[in-house]
């Protein structure tokens, strides 16, 4: 118990999972910063299950015991929007009522202050993605590699303490996909966060490198 | 005890003032009367189902406004029996103060009603009024008894109405036209389908009833007093025997009634009947200025009389706006008032006014109306028949819907 | 938690005034009524029905007429559907059809009864050049006996709304596909649709056809427009008790109420009947491999009269536009001799204070009726599951209790707590009825909303609020406008809660569209019934043209 105090990430303590007294997922693992642990098995394993336990939306028919951590902090009882888990999910969800700008400054923690302070940080976290300049553009507009980008950019703008990736490049073409997940797994890395990847891809978890779990089946 | 505890339950919701006997405006005192009435609004609840009346109700309303100071809203009613009920329904619940009708256009039934269960202001406030000097009592006999019942001033005179037909002169020959209820009969039997009367219990639909009843009965002076149950077969036997015979000649065979006059109007205009009568010799130079009625519609009445009666203004016991409404019941009683009601273009309705007693300018507002082409002259209205006794229109309203009312 | 009181309020809303209204009706029809005097119980207003003439008539008129018409409407629309869904047609006439859910009944009714009165501007077109009429024919169409032109105009105003309620249950029973297999075996459109596709659909449109047996056998605007006279049916006869100056008539009316009740719900259990017989024809017919494939006959009769009912309203409407400016128009002109804004400068002034209260009415009761909606869906988010069936009938209560029933009781309530006729009452009687509307139209769109969305949001460190606010809501801001924009209109089209909770006092452009009724002035008819349409219409319109105005420069929040 103790060594956990001393580390960073994030660290699942003893997790279970019950849909109506079934165990779906039984998972105790740690994921150092920067690192990547990804989740992998059929589809309806309940891998999405554990993403949402982690952020803190599961839904109320499933039962959870056991203890959550975020660089020492437990994050089990707390508000979805306490927790600082940033999700990427296939889709983009870019907010359609939003321009891409507005996107980005949505997710920007209220910490960052000032009009132009905001503004400054957005337009950055743009150019971190390589979309200088599409600050207003319309998210409509925008193309499916284009999307991706964007919402990889929102959520490293709001500052979370994790990643949770679900299936995040499933729906992009061959091509694309490489190129994504380089960008991702390089800017969880660049930012030290630790990473919560699901997945039913191999090449996923490849590119991944971190520890492969597998869990339903 | 039930009743009780329902008025504390009441009073304790703050329903209903505690303390309940608010003293009633005296009409002698009429500067009074005009202050209390200031600010007051007044619900006036009157028939709404011809736009040219309620029109004028709406220009009263805007006069008594600049004037007095006294907003008057126009409840339309589709049958005066609705207020009525409202006021029965507040005495019954113990709302005697703060009535949510204040001032009911009404004659005949309804307020030998209201008249009977006490739900009308007292005492006699109607002769008190100012404007009351000008009213011709003297030859208008149904200012001061209104279907057999004595008016004691319970009531404020509003108009005059007589029973008169129409016909398109255009379609119908003139000679051939009936000069009774039994040459009625006769042209119906000639011209099938091209007549008919309003439902009863529409107000117009029972007049006609009374109008045949009248000429029908042995004995007319029977119908002053209350119906006599024991003889009511016998002596209406002539009514329902016309009726029998008249119905099945009527428009769309007695089956189906125009709803009101305003329905058997359009009717007119459509071609569907020949002949229609209405309370007001006005109506039909009404209705031609407005557009509802081309202007080969004339006017015509039985030589043997038709019914006469006079409508009133009467404010209930429990009104909130007891000045207001008395303001505005005198002032509809002016000769200005009055003399613009007649107007056909406005509404056409007969003054309750002896224009002997006005001064030369009002004459002069009177002398200035065109009663229009279709309107009958006075000397050519005939001979007025008495309403008989309230009681008769209920009972054969009730024969009536029993016999042809489910007739299918 | 605010979110807690949706459903509290919502179910209190919609229950304590029908049960507080039944039991201020069914009291007094067994005698019970202290204020007039009634403090025993006694069979008497009961008795006193039964001797009323022709009561049975009345009742039966009732009962065939919610029968026939829920029959008819539904029958057109399941041929219709059947024969046409995925087509171009289907997706035309399903546009022309829409927007007919949001007029009043009552215009509906004027509309078909200027349309074929023997006066009407069907009979004017063809005279005298085809009929030989120079006056209008002594036909008995309007007002007929047998309830014929009462039945067609409640059938016109029907099928749009099971239309709508068919097309809302349709893509969850995934038509193409299904159509598309059952077509491979070789059965006909209608037929492969009723055995495969429609034993799916109908229990969930089985409650809406139950509100359409409610209004039918229970309506009155309709019926005094265009039902029977000589007698009139039952729900016309109670109310014209109600109104009677005599208030101890007030018994007979409750106990009319309640045999209302009872023809009503008889109504609903022979429907029920009807449900298991044709069931049962439907799964013999099945089972016998009936291909069914000659059906191109039933195909364009149910196209053509989808097509004759929508047609017949919009002809209706536009006739009573025309009559708003005619001058003198006689028989048999196809055209009035002049037009005139006479009668609209006329009506105008008048028209002010019922306009006012339409508006404020169906605004205030639309606003709390939606938030309370909103309030019950974000309830169900939080609890994570819909209501249960059990809750679902509620909803549906105040459309299944005919409105005569409670609204009596409801009416005598308001008076007894001297609040009849007031604002809040009227807004409160409104809601009653706009409520479910709101519920029932906004739970979909609702719980279509891509929840990841919300996930996304928290995981960006927003509160539970600033992610209704500032996500939900913006992005539900079309199916929530759509949703006041219907309940304005049932706000608007409500007859009988405005006419006995209102008393008269309070009126809308519909209460004085059937006050004026009976006038026959189809000038004024014209203008009120005109505005009738025209205020859910702008309803319409700014639900579609805030949101495409606001989102203007954001793609995928267009349509």
């Amino acid at each position: 118990m103790n060594s956990r105090l001393t580390e960073a990430g994030l660290f699942l303590d003893r997790v279970t999972i019950a849909l109506d007294g079934r165990e779906i997922v039984t998972l105790t693992r740690r994921v150092a910063p920067g690192a990547v642990l990804t989740v992998m098995g059929p589809s309806g394993a309940g891998k999405s299950t554990l993403l949402a336990y982690v952020g803190g939306f599961l839904d109320p028919a499933f039962t959870a015991s056991g203890r959550a951590y975020v660089d020492d902090v437990e994050i089990t009882a707390l508000k979805p929007e306490a927790r600082h888990m940033g999700i990427l999910f296939q889709d983009p969800l870019l907010f359609p009522h939003m321009s891409v700008g507005g996107n980005l400054m949505f997710a920007l923690p209220q910490e960052v202050r000032g009009r132009r302070a905001r503004r400054e940080r957005m337009c950055r976290a743009l150019e971190g993605v390589g979309l200088a300049g599409l600050e207003e553009r319309d998210p409509a507009t925008l193309s499916g590699g284009q999307k991706a980008r964007v919402a990889l950019a929102r959520v490293l703008a709001s500052a979370p303490r994790a990643l949770l990736l679900d299936e995040p490049f499933s729906k992009l073409d061959a091509a694309l996909r490489a190129q994504m997940r380089e960008l991702v797994f390089a800017k969880a890395r660049e930012s030290g966060l630790p990473v919560l990847l699901v997945t039913h891809d191999v090449a996923d978890a490849q590119a991944a490198g971190g520890d492969i779990v597998e869990i339903g089946g | 005890m039930r009743r009780t505890v329902l008025s504390l339950a009441l009073m304790a919701l703050g329903a209903v003032p505690a303390l309940a006997d608010a003293m009633n405006p005296d009409p002698r005192k009429w500067d009074e009367v005009l202050a209390g009435a200031r600010g007051e609004t007044v619900y006036f609840n009157a028939w709404g189902g011809s736009q040219n009346i309620n029109a004028y109700i709406d220009w009263a309303g805007g006069e008594l406004m600049q004037r007095y100071g006294v907003t008057l809203k126009h409840v339309k009613l589709e049958d005066t029996a609705t207020a009525v009920t409202t006021v029965v329904a507040e005495k019954a619940a113990g709302r005697d103060t703060a009535g949510t009708v204040d001032l009911i256009w009404i004659n005949g039934e309804n307020f030998a009603a209201m008249k009977r269960q006490g739900l009308i202001m007292a005492p006699g406030w109607a002769e008190e009024l100012p404007n009351w000097s000008y009213v011709d009592v003297e030859n208008k006999p149904t200012i001061r008894t209104d279907f057999t019942i004595p008016v004691d001033g319970l009531e404020s005179p509003w108009g005059m109405a007589k029973l008169v037909f129409f016909y398109d002169s255009a379609r119908t020959d003139a000679d051939a036209l009936p000069q009774d209820a039994d040459g009625l009969l006769e042209w119906a039997k000639a011209n099938p389908g091209r007549f008919s009367y309003p439902q009863p219990p529409d107000f117009i639909g029972s007049s006609f009833l009374k109008q045949v009843l009248a000429e029908k009965i042995a004995d007319r002076t029977l119908l002053q007093q209350p119906v006599d149950e024991a003889s009511f077969d016998a002596v209406t036997k002539p009514l329902f025997d016309y009726l029998d015979a008249l119905n099945p000649l009527m428009w769309r065979s007695g089956r189906a009634y125009p709803q009101n006059y305003p329905a058997m109007k359009q009717l007119l205009a459509d071609a569907e009947l020949d002949i229609i009568f209405a309370f007001n010799p006005a109506e039909a130079s009404s209705a031609v200025a407005n557009g509802e009625l081309p202007d080969t519609v004339r006017s015509f009445t039985f030589p043997g009389g038709t019914l006469a009666n006079t409508h009133f203004l009467t404010i209930p016991y429990n009104a909130a706006a007891k000045a207001g409404a008395l303001v505005a019941a005198n002032f509809l009683l002016s000769p200005e008032a009055q003399a613009r009601k007649q107007d056909p273009a406005i509404w056409g309705d007969p003054t309750v006014l002896a224009l002997g007693k006005l001064d030369a300018d009002d004459r002069a507002r009177f002398d200035a109306i065109d009663l229009g082409v279709a309107t009958l002259r006075p000397d050519e209205l005939g001979p007025a028949l008495d309403e008989p006794h309230p009681s008769w229109m209920e009972r054969i309203e009730t024969e009536w819907k029993r016999r042809y009312g489910v007739a299918n | 938690m605010l979110t807690r009181l949706g459903p509290v309020l919502a179910i209190g809303l919609l229950t304590a005034p029908v049960a507080f209204g039944l039991a201020g009706t069914i009291l007094p029809a067994f005698g019970f009524l202290p204020a007039l005097g009634g403090t025993g119980f006694s069979l008497a207003p009961l008795m006193a029905l039964a001797g009323e003439p022709a009561i049975v008539y009345s009742a039966l008129m009732s009962l065939v007429t919610g029968l026939v018409t829920t029959l008819v409407s539904l029958g057109v629309v399941m041929l219709f559907t059947a024969a046409w869904s995925g087509t171009r047609a289907f997706a035309r006439v399903q546009h022309l059809i829409s927007p007919l859910l949001s007029v009043p009944h009552a215009a509906a009714a004027f509309a078909l009864a200027f349309l074929i009165a023997p006066s009407g501007l069907l009979a004017r077109m063809i005279s005298p050049e085809l009929t030989g009429w120079h006056r209008p024919p002594d036909l008995l169409v309007v007002h007929d006996p047998m309830g014929l032109a009462m039945m067609a105009g409640l059938v016109v105003k029907e099928i749009p709304f099971l239309l709508l309620v068919t097309l809302a249950a349709l893509p969850q029973v995934h038509p193409a596909r299904t159509r598309a297999l059952i077509a491979a075996m070789g059965y006909g459109r209608i037929g492969g649709f009723v055995f495969g596709l429609w034993p799916q659909i109908y229990p969930q449109i089985r409650l809406p056809v139950f509100a359409v047996i409610a209004f039918a056998t229970s309506v009155v605007d309709v019926a005094a427009i265009l039902g029977p006279t000589t007698p009139p049916p039952l729900a016309v006869r109670l109310v014209g008790w109600m109104n009677d100056p005599d208030l101890s008539m007030r018994f007979l009316a409750s106990a009319g109420a309640l045999l209302q009740l009872a023809v009503t719900a008889a109504a609903i259990g022979i429907w029920i009947v009807l449900e298991k017989l044709t069931a049962r024809l439907r799964e013999r017919c099945a089972c016998a491999g009936l291909r069914l494939r000659g059906d191109a006959p039933v195909r364009w009769t149910a196209f053509g009269l989808m097509l004759l009912s929508a047609l017949t309203i919009f002809a209706g409407l536009a006739t009573l536009a025309l009559w708003s400016f005619a001058g003198l128009w006689q028989f048999p002109d196809a055209l009035p001799a002049s037009f005139e804004l006479r009668n609209w400068a006329r009506v105008l002034p008048h028209l002010l204070d019922p306009l006012l209260t339409t508006l404020i009415v169906g605004l205030v009761s639309t606003a709390v009726a939606t938030a309370i909606a909103i309030l019950c869906l974000a309830r169900e988010d939080e609890m994570g599951r819909p209501p249960g069936r059990g809750a679902l009938r509620l909803i549906y209560l105040p459309l299944i209790v005919p409105q005569v029933a409670f609204l009596f009781g409801l009416q005598l309530l308001f008076i007894l707590i001297g609040s009849v006729a007031t604002m809040t009452a009227l807004i409160l009687a409104h809601l009653v009825f706009v409520l479910p509307y709101a519920y029932l139209c906004l739970k979909d769109p609702w719980r279509a909303f891509d929840r990841r969305y919300d996930q996304l949001a928290a995981g960006l460190g927003k509160a539970a609020w600033r992610r209704f606010l500032l996500i939900r809501l913006p992005m539900m801001t079309r199916p929530v406008l759509t949703v006041a924009a219907i309940g304005f209109s049932v706000s608007i089209g409500l007859y009988l809660p405005t006419l006995l909770i209102g008393a008269g006092r309070l009126t809308t452009v519909t209460t004085e569209a059937v006050a004026l009724a009976s006038g026959g002035n189809r000038r004024v008819i014209g203008i009120y019934a005109f505005l009738q349409m025209m205020l859910p219409a702008i309803g319409f319109a700014v639900a579609t043209l805030v949101p495409a105005l606001i989102f203007r420069r954001h793609r995928d929040m267009q349509v």
